[in-house]
């Protein structure tokens, strides 16, 4: 027989024991540790999730908050532009107004310096011509200038009109002041006593004249009497000789400050 | 030469006996209780783990898995008994390389022993889940007449389980105890080697058998259908 009944019984309780064995040592302790393991790893995936999720709020948070940032960024900068250009604008517009107010200044001394100049060549000028007159007609003619001036003076006072002469003859009763007459050099007496003797021929009445040198009456003889004046001077042709000549000097003056300015406007602008 | 280990006696007294059977048990029983405690003493449940530790978690996740595909929805209850039912043949069919080694499968009585066990888990894990006079009732399925045909089902098919495992364990060692005598160089590896396979595929059917006749026990209501799996 080949079936040992003793063996079989024993075989049963080996069989029944090494189950029990297995379990204890192997299945139990080997199924535990998965189970904790795949525990773990559920911990973790959740862990990792809960904090992928916390990430993404804080990336969400941060780029809001960069955006916001961005605009107020932006914003601050527009205002700043804005607040530039209008510095800037004011800026040119003073530098415009002080270069303007400069320039005026400058154009007044210029006119003060051209006035001047013209005062001064007309007081050379008629220095000058005085001179040459006196001198040749002392030379050529043999009489001095004070006495052409004085008979030219006459003569004027001859050539007026009748209606005039009336309106003058008129002044002189009326006037209770002495006709002056005014002269740029003092006139000798024998040219008073002559210029006398003209009125007193021209107007018929006893003139009262009183004599008088002022240098602003540019070389030349004037009456006056009771606001009507007749006089001779040489003033016409020194006016035209200064206009003359203040076009020469505008001429050569007017280029210059006007070329300055174009160039000096870019710059500003800048 | 011995047609089984229980023929070798090592000690007797009266109706007890020690003989090669139950010693080469006892080793086996040794070396896999004693290499699961090792391995299982400093065990880790990081990610970070031992090899062995690995090899023993897909063994025992295969083995769960094999039970849950053939039709047990609770794979825990039966692991113990089922995984160290294939463990024990399995191990008793690799170790027919050692010379000096003799499977203590190549005894009837261990196969019977097994059979039976494999009778009354059977029978026990059937009335544990549908309850006593359901179990007893599926035997009179699906009509009373049936049942003698049932009882004698259940008798052979445990029968059949221990004699298939014997006749296959037996025929392996004794193969190579006849070839030894007669081509003592080539052949016996090459039979050793057969044999090995033999030894594992019979410790896969044993446990697959076991697996499906409990599953087919404690399915409810559902038609047994485990002849597909018969030989």
């Amino acid at each position: 027989m080949l079936i040992d009944w003793f063996t079989v019984g024993a075989q049963v309780v080996n069989f029944l024991i090494l189950v029990w064995l297995l379990k204890r040592f192997l299945y139990k302790p080997i199924l535990d540790a998965i189970d904790a393991r795949e525990k773990r790893i559920a911990e973790e995936l959740a862990d990792a999730g809960a904090k992928q999720n916390e990430a993404r709020e804080q990336r969400d948070e941060f780029q809001k908050k960069n955006e916001e940032f961005d605009k107020q960024r932006d914003k601050l900068l527009n205002k700043a532009k804005d607040e530039a250009a209008a510095e800037r604008q004011r800026i040119l517009e003073e530098a415009r107004r002080a270069a303007g107010d400069l320039r005026a200044r400058q154009k007044d001394a210029l006119k003060r310096e051209q006035m001047s100049l013209y005062d001064e060549i007309g007081r050379r000028t008629r220095e000058e011509v005085f001179a040459i007159a006196r001198k040749t007609l002392t030379d050529l003619a043999g009489t001095s200038l004070e006495e052409r001036m004085s008979e030219a003076f006459t003569c004027r006072l001859r050539e007026l009109n009748e209606e005039a002469k009336g309106e003058f003859t008129k002044a002189l009763s009326t006037s209770p002041d002495a006709a002056l007459v005014r002269s740029a050099f003092e006139l000798p007496p024998a040219q008073q006593t002559a210029i006398r003797h003209a009125l007193n021929e021209i107007f018929t009445d006893e003139v009262r004249v009183r004599f008088e040198t002022a240098p602003d009456v540019i070389s030349g003889i004037e009456l006056t009497a009771n606001g009507r004046k007749v006089a001779w001077s040489i003033a016409d042709y020194l006016a035209s000789l200064n206009e003359s000549i203040g076009e020469l000097l505008e001429e050569h003056s007017k280029p210059e400050p006007q070329s300055g300015n174009k160039r000096a406007a870019p710059a500003e602008a800048k | 030469m011995h047609l089984s280990p229980d023929e070798i006696i090592f000690w007797q007294y009266g109706l007890f006996k020690l003989n090669a059977t139950i010693v080469f048990t006892w080793a086996l029983m040794l070396v896999l209780a004693l290499g699961a405690k090792l391995i299982t003493r400093n065990i880790s449940i990081g990610l970070e783990r031992e090899r062995w530790q690995n090899l023993l978690e897909i063994i025992v996740i295969a083995i769960e898995k094999q039970i849950e595909e053939v039709g047990l929805s609770h794979p825990g209850r039966y692991l113990g008994f089922l995984a160290t039912l294939f463990l024990f043949l399995a191990a008793a069919a690799i170790c027919t390389v050692i010379p000096g080694y003799q499977p203590p499968t190549g005894s009837l009585s261990t196969t019977t022993a097994l059979a039976l066990c494999v009778f009354a888990a059977v029978t026990f894990f059937g009335i544990e889940e549908r309850g006593l006079g359901n179990y007893l009732k599926s035997y009179a399925q699906p009509t009373p007449i049936m049942l003698p045909f049932n009882i004698i089902s259940e008798v052979s098919r445990t029968l059949a389980l221990a004699v298939r495992l014997f006749g296959n364990m037996m025929s392996g060692a004794m193969i190579i105890g006849i070839l030894l005598t007669i081509t003592p160089l080539f052949f016996p590896v090459i039979m050793s080697a057969l044999g090995l396979l033999t030894g594992m595929v019979q410790a896969y059917i044993f446990f697959i058998l076991a697996t499906v006749y409990i599953a087919a026990a404690t399915r409810v209501g559902k038609p047994e259908s485990e002849s597909e799996y018969n030989e």
